[in-house]
């Protein structure tokens, strides 16, 4: 039996004995007291200054980057030097690398979240569910700094031979070329390999991971079970139901999930900034060394900047606020359009 | 077979002359062996397959990479026997099963190791850092000194990072006093208002969630120190670091008080409550436990923020704490910190920070466990204690009202909700 919170019954006298009335209809709107609007005024103002302070986000941001825009122009979106001492500065390249870095996470943490989520609803015995669920939440809670230390020290010399295996066979492909990597040499330095935008996605991927799985697990656990009962009724293997029911069910949720995942990956700050190796120039190589992100790029030179420096940094981050904010109305719309996404999170 | 005909016209040919029933002569066969399906658990067949696929695949993976092919890596031997056991599953079980069944299988290997890639990935992390902060972590100045007398080059003996231990603890105190309120308001607010606003408000912190903190960062540099000339200090930090925690604990507070049962509410409204004494008295009780997970989430996550101190607060080598003015520096400010420096013994001090962190990020997720195990409504058996012994007592003041007739013979009506007197 659950025992449920009662209401507090306190026995106070109220006022005088009424009088006798007249029949009248019942007025059917609320009718609030002060407390009531005390109430009502406070939750909208809680609510309104939420709003306020994401609104406050890129009002300031546009204030402060305004001096840089309005210097450079168009060519801030085309250059892909950095400085802004002589004027020549823009984002491509930092653009380019922050994409890059988002796109290793997501093609690599997709396929595991997607495998995490399906066995956690769908494969686990029920009663280690909600262990599961907390081991997956737990590598949410972990600091970002946490994962570019293991990145840096541990990860990133597993990672090389993996790098080094891709150039040697799939150099042709220009994407996963390396520059200065020679496979006939089995003294090549490995170092061409260390520091790379791969490195860095695959380390952003370890946190990018619990976002989607949760958001996948949310929606495959909305399938309806009437429907999957019928699939295993005529006869489907559990997969064939994974296949027909699920995965349509929670298509949309799948892509706002591996949505909000790529709008985190894209403003991974730390952890990309302890392994990577700044360079500003336009690398499509995301296995050679050297690299860069919009964060990264703020935090390696918000110190030394002053003035017009500053205002291009603020500039940087705008591009950066306006990206994610693309990307998560993307992923809440797809997530609210779904079948599943009626009453969803995300 | 049976054939029944109800209506001899219909079927004129089965029926037989004068309207009765004949029934076919039933032969008798040999039935099935009525044998259960297993729906479950795994069959002997199964754990040969998989211990087969399992010890072969390992040994040409060995033997690939010792003799024939010139591969190495650890990464990579592990991903390759992966295939290769995927592969020599699904010839083993297709030896006896039919195609589906084999594509079932094979699928569900692949899911359960992705999740074990997960795990043992989360296991790599946690046991890397305390494995290599283990050393610095056993010596007592960790606890009880700053970096202001120890250089460089000093062993790990000297100097400690109590200023970021004393650091970390104010800037998540503010943080805490500002978010914990405006935070679980905003979630009753999104809770107990439904309309547009509200479902934009909740769009908004939903994007919100995925600010990238060094946004949050950029935005207090901006107005608190640039605009508003502050100097840089923990309470800039604070302020940076509860942007990030905010759209946490809304997220979370609000699917907890979601789940409060909605009979509960029209309950108490019926019995006249105002809305407020509903949200106070019903739905906040109800929903405790998760919203202590809520709030608790949200303060692991802000505790591990890097970025957003980095650029309000910066690094300081000794304590302050004065959260008002100079730099004040936090764990993973100090572990950033520490381990970009070439000095081995900082690096290991940055891991002994690293881990001082995880442990506490460890143990505020365990607690959120704890709290958060009950669905909502359900209470310990102390609170249910407590309840029983209010009712109890409601209960002896009710009868103890109605032995001996009030003096006012209207006095007893309602439960102290209704103030409003009909005049």
């Amino acid at each position: 039996m659950t025992v449920t919170t009662a209401f507090p019954l306190t026995t106070t006298r109220s006022g005088p004995p009424p009088e006798p009335r007249e029949p009248e209809p019942r007025r059917l709107g609320a009718k609030k007291d002060l407390g009531d609007q005390l109430f009502r005024g406070g939750s909208y103002l809680a609510g309104t200054s939420v709003l306020a302070v994401m609104v406050a986000v890129g009002l300031f941001l546009s204030i402060e980057a305004y001096d840089a825009l309005k210097d450079t122009g168009v060519s801030f979106l085309t250059t892909a030097e950095w400085q802004p001492d002589t004027g020549q500065f823009g984002i491509s390249s930092v653009i380019l690398g922050t994409g890059l870095i988002a796109l290793v996470a997501v093609v690599v943490a997709v396929p595991i979240s997607m495998g995490t989520a399906l066995f956690i609803t769908d494969v686990a015995p029920a009663r280690l569910r909600s262990s599961l669920v907390a081991i997956v939440d737990l590598m949410a809670a972990v600091p970002s700094v946490i994962y570019g230390l293991w990145g840096l020290f541990f990860f990133q010399g597993g990672v090389i031979g993996l790098s080094r295996w891709l150039s040697t066979w799939f150099g042709w492909i220009p994407f996963f070329d390396v520059a200065g990597a020679d496979p006939n040499d089995p003294l090549s330095n490995a170092t061409v390999y260390t520091a790379s935008a791969f490195v860095a996605g695959l380390v952003v991927a370890m946190m990018v991971m619990p976002i989607q799985c949760a958001v996948m697990r949310e929606v495959f656990s909305q399938v309806p079970n009437g429907e999957r009962e019928g699939a295993f009724a005529l006869g489907g293997t559990r997969w064939g139901v994974i296949r027909i029911v699920s995965m349509p069910f929670a298509r949309g949720g799948i892509i706002g999930g591996t949505m909000l995942g790529l709008g985190r990956a894209l403003g991974e700050t730390i952890a990309v900034y302890l392994i990577i190796s700044p360079r500003f120039d336009i690398n499509f190589h995301v296995l050679e060394s050297g690299g860069n992100s919009v964060s990264s790029l703020i935090a390696l030179r918000y110190a030394e900047a002053s003035g017009f420096g500053l205002s291009a940094l603020f500039a940087a981050g705008l591009a950066l606020f306006a990206m994610t904010l693309v990307v998560n109305f993307a992923a809440s719309w797809f997530v609210a359009r779904s079948r599943s996404g009626a009453d969803s999170e995300a | 077979m049976t054939a029944v005909t109800l209506e001899p016209p219909a079927a004129p040919e089965t029926a037989a002359p004068g309207g009765t029933t004949v029934l076919p002569d039933i032969v008798a066969t040999a039935a099935p062996p009525n044998r259960l399906r297993t729906l479950s658990g795994m069959s002997r067949a199964d754990v040969l397959d998989l211990g087969g696929a399992l010890l072969s695949s390992v040994c040409l993976t060995l033997l690939l990479f010792g003799k024939l092919a010139p591969l190495s890596g650890p990464l990579g031997f592990v991903f390759v026997t992966w295939l290769a056991f995927l592969a020599i599953y699904a010839v083993l079980v297709s030896m006896d099963e039919s195609r589906p069944v084999v594509v079932d299988k094979v699928m569900s290997a692949v899911m359960v190791s992705a999740w074990a890639a997960a795990v043992v990935a989360l296991a790599s992390v946690i046991i890397f850092t305390l494995w290599k902060g283990k050393d610095a972590l056993l010596t007592s100045n960790l606890y009880t000194q700053d970096m202001s007398l120890a250089g460089p080059a000093d062993p790990i003996t000297k100097g400690g990072i109590s200023h970021a231990i004393v650091g970390t603890l104010i800037i998540m105190g503010i943080a805490i006093v500002f978010t914990v309120p405006l935070g679980l308001a905003c979630a009753v607010f999104l809770n107990e208002t439904h309309n547009r606003f509200a479902r934009f408000v909740r769009t908004v912190v939903d994007a919100m969630t995925a600010l990238p903190s060094i946004l949050a960062g950029l935005f207090i540099f901006a107005t608190w120190i640039l605009i508003l000339g502050f100097q840089r200090s923990g309470l800039a930090a604070a302020i940076a670091v509860s942007i990030m925690m905010l759209p946490i604990i809304i997220r979370s507070a609000d699917v907890v008080l979601r789940l409060v049962p909605g009979n509960l509410r029209e309950a108490s409204a019926a019995v006249g409550a105002p809305e407020w004494r509903t949200v106070r008295h019903v739905v906040l009780p109800t929903a405790r436990s998760g919203l202590a997970t809520a709030v608790i989430l949200g303060i692991a996550r802000g505790i591990g923020e890097t970025a957003p101190v980095l650029l309000t607060s910066g690094f300081a080598a000794s304590l302050n704490t004065n959260p008002t003015a100079n730099p004040m520096v936090s764990l993973p400010l100090a572990t950033f910190e520490f381990v970009r420096s070439p000095q081995p013994a900082l690096v290991a001090r940055g891991f002994a920070t690293a881990a001082v962190l995880m442990v506490i990020v460890l143990v505020l997720f365990a607690l959120a466990r704890i709290l958060g195990g009950r669905q909502a409504g359900q209470l310990g058996k102390r609170q249910a204690k407590r309840i029983r012994a209010r009712s109890a007592r409601d209960l002896s003041r009710f009868e103890a009202a109605h032995q001996d007739p009030p003096p006012d013979p209207v006095a007893p009506i309602g439960f102290g909700l209704a103030q409003e007197s009909p005049s």
